[in-house]
């Protein structure tokens, strides 16, 4: 029993994880008055370049930075068709996606051709944290994880805290409140949109690469099914906030962590509901409404300076 | 020398000149107004000055230097600070973070105590008290308009610029407001003051420049204006007359009957509190208060839009309370809402689809669900005809029509019902002359012709011209209703402020 | 509305310059990046058009590939008129064709006139279900209709992969086979309308829908609802319109023609339901009404271009060897090229009419997409 408990919570992180940083991007450029809808492309971005490049280098860390900078560029020309051109935010979102989807699919084909041996590549290494992770049941869950998922939990409070106390995250959450009292006291609006875009297209590349690189050790086609999605959801589940969040994505995950395990053992109810739980309980979360929601006011619109 | 100097300045928007060669002189310490009709130029203007515009030419003169102001940063920098009409303040935010947001003195991690302690000690240096740490959202809107005067303060303003700052407060608050204004300028402050209110001018001002169609009148010291009428003249260019005709009303059946309504909103706020009125056929009933004090959810809530906690609403002895709007609307209602763009207009359809958002299900517009373009076109054609709406089709995008003539298609499609009651909410706001005199004699003859006629306004000129009778509210609750012969400006501005009266 | 054709051909010509632009960008892009890649871009795209309209054959395919798509773009198209975003065409599809499959699968002998409706009535009933639910959750909830439909498409997505691996599946097939349906019984097969090709009378519901759609939404009373509602939910509530009822309504017609659309797949080229069977359809519906500004002549045209390219992609990968994913960064590139149109806007702000503006500047505008 304690077993399955370590199993499950262990389980749990691993797939909280690629959701927690890719939504804790999110946040940011949420708060700044974006709306991401590109972060499943993103994600796969980050998941086809990071294990693309760990297979190349035979460097998981060079994987992850060459995940993130892509994502980045991918972001880069999302913000600028939604700050500069002022395209619908939802539209240019889905038209990344679709990038995206093509872009990994065709390189995918072109450099691993059609064959079905998977190539071997670097990924995250679990790195055991001495004497913490002796602690009965949470230990090796908790501190038997990779390096990657260590700076994503301590990333939780730091990006908490610039929010909130901050002089940029007072911008940050300015620029979403009413752009244009922002442009009154001189903060460029364009300016902040354009940051945060590209600190949340770093960490969905990151996100993804985890997925490819972290949970696998390959990269599939298509492989973020709905992941990029599910951190928006999040991020709206937790309200906007970098705390929030990482609740929410531990629920998510949590769902997965279950399914899995179940998927196994409750065999009485067939398979596919339990690949199901993930979406449904997205689904529940999204309809838990809520009064005093942080979400700004001038989300998903574009601004235009006088 | 003068302390700002704004040489030659033109301002154009593609081929629409909003400032044509305008000189303005502000001297040091003194309170200099912008005078002017809606779409004068004025706002535009003082955005150039503070850098949100820039402007095609001329050039801008400060403390005998020519100065570039290229964005807000630099007219900042140079000490010119703005109080826009609508506040740029951020309403999820506390007081405080407002005031330093954007302060390049900030450091990367905020120190809002001592930042609080600072603003603290200047608010009370003016006889302000405000808390810092209260959120904006939560302050009244006198409030927020002098944290809006400290924000500007705190950057350490030597030229503010004001923009119609009077709008939303009540005559005893102008007064407050005056009072401070006459502050800041003893200590060295200068003052530019947006208005296009007569009074305000006479009796705060110093100096005066007169703008109508970007292009300055006139400066003029305000000592040397005879009265109102001379300052109008030059303000649209002619003689005007100031006063609609209204001629005396002949009151009917009674078509609306509010009693003890009351509504609670989403924060649980009695928005309404106890009203109870009623309006007769032929009668113009005035509801006058400061922006925010209920008009808006009374409205709502007489035709169904909104649904009241308690209390009842009859529409020609129709029992209306918390009925769907399309039963109310079916009573013979017509209502001119207060934002066309919100609710009065759809900007992306034509005039024509325009026209027909009330009458869409009656059978000179439909047969058997399916619209008769046909016809629906040619009354459309009618009712710009009638209604002066110009437009070059009636197939235009709404959008594309100016403000003046959307609004008249708005009033021309409510008039057209021949309602038995009227509700008219700001039919003119942000009107020039020209287009508000339009909609008050059409308002004035549907009274005429034996509506009801509920007109929701803040202007207490244009409250006092048109009403027989007229409301009061304040937070919500009626402060009374007074006859026209008894009211007066001094009087209802008291009891927008709050103070019950008796009628009679 | 009565326009006279000079008016309307005047505004239709206007109305191509954007997404002709759009195109244009998008073709030249994506050819850099094949030649970055190491394709010659000429040579692939003379392939695709081979493929896609060199013979009878090939055009028939393209109109194949068109029909589905023509169903998938409406099923976005009229919820974003009514001012909601119905990305759950997949769901819809794969929940109607799930229920048309059970009428599909029986009452063989019954005359197709009776058994082709009774099965796309199934099917529309299937997709409407699922399409008001979305909605639902949006009003009654506050559930963000964006991310719940791709949820709902995943659920859907696992929800036919169990029917056809269980309660549907194919008796006949051997336990190691992919997991399929029945057959489609003969008498639910829709007709070959050209002779030697595979284009089969489902382009002709296709058009029918699009008729419908139009007809719909600017003739009717409650299609005037629908586009105010979308435009202004505001003035909608002010004449006394329920936002809530047409865009439930809305979404009860995309659903149900999301499903129809799936019906029709399951009559023509698939004759059994498979996992995935409809693979990218439902996002590439939305493409193709983002391409056509959600106007039913321009979904129809943007529908024959996209479905050229779907069909052209096969020949261009045998023969030029660029892999048929391309296509979808050509694509993914025209709706951002299309969604950012301001780009291509030539500048020539002074030839506005100075009537048409109020001297104060442009406030933030709300993009109708």
């Amino acid at each position: 029993m304690l077993d399955w408990i370590t199993n499950f919570l262990s389980s749990d992180i691993m797939t909280a994880t690629p959701l927690l940083i890719t939504a804790l991007g999110a946040v940011y450029s949420e708060r700044a008055g974006i709306l991401n809808i590109g972060n499943e492309g993103l994600m796969l971005t980050g998941a086809f370049f990071g294990a693309t490049v760990s297979w190349i280098t035979g460097s998981a860390f060079v994987g992850a930075v060459a995940a993130m900078a892509a994502a980045m560029v991918l972001n880069l020309i999302l913000a600028f068709f939604v700050i500069t051109v002022k395209a619908n935010q939802v539209v240019a979102g889905l038209a990344i996606n679709t990038l995206a989807s093509g872009l990994t699919v065709t390189l995918n084909r072109l450099i691993f051709g059609v064959s079905t041996t998977v190539p071997k590549i670097d990924v995250f290494d679990k790195v055991a944290i001495p004497g913490l992770c002796k602690i009965p049941v949470i230990g090796e869950a908790f501190f038997n994880q990779s390096l990657v998922v260590y700076l994503t939990y301590l990333l939780v409070p730091v990006l908490a805290f610039v929010l909130k106390r901050t002089n940029i995250g007072l911008k940050i959450r300015s620029v979403g409140e009413h752009p244009q009292a922002c442009d009154t006291v001189g903060i460029s609006v364009t300016g902040v949109r354009y940051g945060t875009m590209l600190f949340a297209g770093a960490l969905a590349g990151l996100g993804g690469a985890f997925t490819s690189m972290g949970q696998l050790s390959f990269f599939v086609e298509d492989m973020v099914s709905g992941r990029g999605y599910m951190a928006l959801a999040a991020v709206v589940f937790g309200n906007y906030t970098p705390v929030g969040v990482m609740g929410a994505c531990l629920m998510f995950g949590a769902a997965s962590a279950l399914q899995y395990r179940l998927q196994t053992t409750a065999t009485w109810i067939p398979y596919q509901f339990w690949i199901m739980l993930p979406y449904v309980i997205t689904i529940i979360a999204l309809c838990c409404y809520r009064k005093k929601s942080n979400r700004p006011a001038c989300h998903g619109q574009a601004y235009a300076k006088m | 020398m003068a302390f700002l100097e704004m040489k030659h300045v033109s301002k154009y928007f593609g081929s629409v000149a909003a400032n044509v060669d305008v000189n303005l002189s502000v001297e040091k310490g003194e309170i200099h107004a912008l005078l002017g009709e809606n779409g004068a130029g004025k706002s535009t203007l003082m955005n150039i000055l503070y850098g949100m515009y820039a402007h095609s030419e001329g050039e801008i003169w400060l403390n005998g230097q020519p100065v570039r102001i290229k964005d807000p940063k630099d007219a900042i920098a140079k000490g010119i600070g703005m109080v826009h009409q609508h506040f740029m303040l951020i309403p999820a935010l506390s007081v405080i973070e407002n005031v330093v947001l954007g302060l390049k003195e900030n450091k990367a991690v905020l120190d809002l105590k001592a930042a609080a302690r600072e603003f603290s000690q200047m608010a009370e240096r003016f006889g302000m008290e405000l808390d810092p740490w209260a959120k904006v959202e939560t302050l009244s809107v006198g409030a927020q308009q002098r944290v809006e005067i400290l924000k500007a303060l705190y950057r350490k303003a030597s030229l503010l610029i004001l923009d119609e700052p009077t709008a939303v407060l009540t005559p005893q608050e102008v007064k407050g407001l005056f009072h401070m204004l006459r502050q800041l300028t003893a200590e060295g402050l200068t003052i530019i003051f947006i208005t296009h209110k007569l009074n305000e001018i006479m009796e705060v001002c110093d100096r005066c420049t007169i703008l109508r169609l970007g292009r300055v009148v006139r400066t003029t010291a305000i000592s040397d204006i005879q009265d109102k009428q001379e300052l109008a003249a030059l303000m649209v260019g002619s003689q005007v007359e100031l006063l609609t005709q209204k001629p005396p009303a002949h009151p009917g059946d009674e078509v609306l009957r509010v009693e003890d309504l009351s509504y609670v909103d989403k924060r649980g706020i009695r928005a309404l509190d106890q009203m109870s009125f009623s309006l007769r056929g032929g009668e113009i009933l005035g509801v006058c208060g400061v922006d925010g004090n209920g008009q808006s959810e009374l409205v709502r809530c007489i035709t169904g839009l909104l649904k009241p906690a308690s209390g009842s609403v009859r529409v020609c002895g129709a029992d209306c309370t918390g009925a769907d709007p399309r039963m109310i609307l079916g009573q013979g209602v017509s209502h001119i809402p207060e934002d066309r763009h919100k609710m009065g207009m759809i900007r992306e359809m034509t005039v024509n689809e325009n026209l027909i958002l009330m009458s869409y299900r009656t059978p000179e517009c439909q047969k058997r669900g399916f619209l008769k373009w046909k016809d629906i076109r040619a009354h459309s054609q009618a009712l710009c005809e009638q209604y002066n709406i110009k437009t070059p089709s009636v197939l235009e995008r709404s959008g594309n029509l100016s403000g003046g003539n959307q609004q008249k298609m708005v009033v021309g499609r409510e008039l057209d019902r021949r309602p038995r009651l009227l509700i008219a909410m700001h039919p003119d706001r942000g009107l020039d002359i020209g287009a508000t005199k339009y909609i008050q004699r059409q308002i004035v003859a549907a009274s005429q012709a034996g509506a009801g006629v509920l007109l929701v306004s803040t202007e207490l000129d244009e409250i006092l011209e048109l009403s027989d009778r007229i409301l009061v509210v304040f937070e919500g609750r009626m402060m009374g209703i007074l006859d026209r012969s008894e009211a007066t400006a001094e009087r209802l501005g008291l009891m927008m402020a709050g103070a019950r009266q008796s009628a009679g | 509305m009565t326009k006279t054709w000079q008016e309307r051909l005047r505004a239709g010509l206007k109305g191509l310059y954007f997404p002709v632009a759009a195109i244009l960008a998008a073709v030249v892009l994506s050819s850099i990046v094949m030649a970055i890649l190491g394709f010659d871009p000429l040579y692939a795209y003379q392939c695709l058009l081979k493929g896609a309209f060199g013979n009878t054959n090939s055009i028939g395919e393209t109109l194949v590939k068109t029909t589905p798509l023509i169903f998938a773009a409406v099923a976005f198209a009229l919820p974003m008129r009514c001012g909601i975003f119905n990305l759950g065409a997949t769901g819809q599809l794969y929940i109607g064709a799930i229920l048309g499959s059970l009428v599909g699968v029986r009452f063989a002998g019954m005359p197709a006139v009776l058994h082709i409706p009774l099965m796309l009535l199934a099917g529309f009933a299937g997709g409407a279900l699922y399409g008001v639910f979305a909605g639902w959750l949006r009003h009654r909830f506050g559930a963000n209709e964006l991310i719940s439909t791709i949820m709902l498409n995943h659920v859907a997505i696992q929800l036919l992969a169990y029917c056809v691996a269980g309660p549907l599946k194919d008796p006949a097939t051997a336990a190691t086979s992919t997991p399929q349906s029945a057959q489609m019984v003969a008498s639910v097969k829709l007709p070959v309308i050209l002779p030697g090709t595979r284009l089969h009378a489902g382009l002709i519901l296709a058009v029918l829908c699009l008729v419908f759609y139009y007809v719909f939404l600017w003739k009717t009373t409650r299609g005037y609802e629908m586009r105010v509602v979308g435009l202004n939910p505001g003035a909608g509530e002010y004449a006394g319109m329920s936002v809530r009822k047409n865009q439930l309504l809305a979404m009860l017609l995309a659903g149900g023609i999301a499903g129809i659309g799936g019906c029709v797949e399951l009559m023509s080229v698939q004759s059994r339901l498979i996992q995935q069977f409809a693979g990218n359809i439902g996002f590439d519906g939305v493409a193709v009404a983002l391409l056509g500004g959600n106007s039913p002549v321009g979904i129809a045209l943007a529908g024959i271009l996209f479905g050229a390219l779907s069909a052209g992609a096969g020949r261009m990968q045998m023969l030029a060897k660029v892999p048929n994913a391309t296509v979808y960064i050509t694509q993914g590139l025209i709706i951002l090229f299309v969604v950012g149109r301001e780009l291509f806007r030539i500048r020539s702000r002074r030839k506005n009419k100075p009537s048409s503006r109020t001297a104060g500047p442009r406030s933030m505008e709300k993009e109708a997409v």
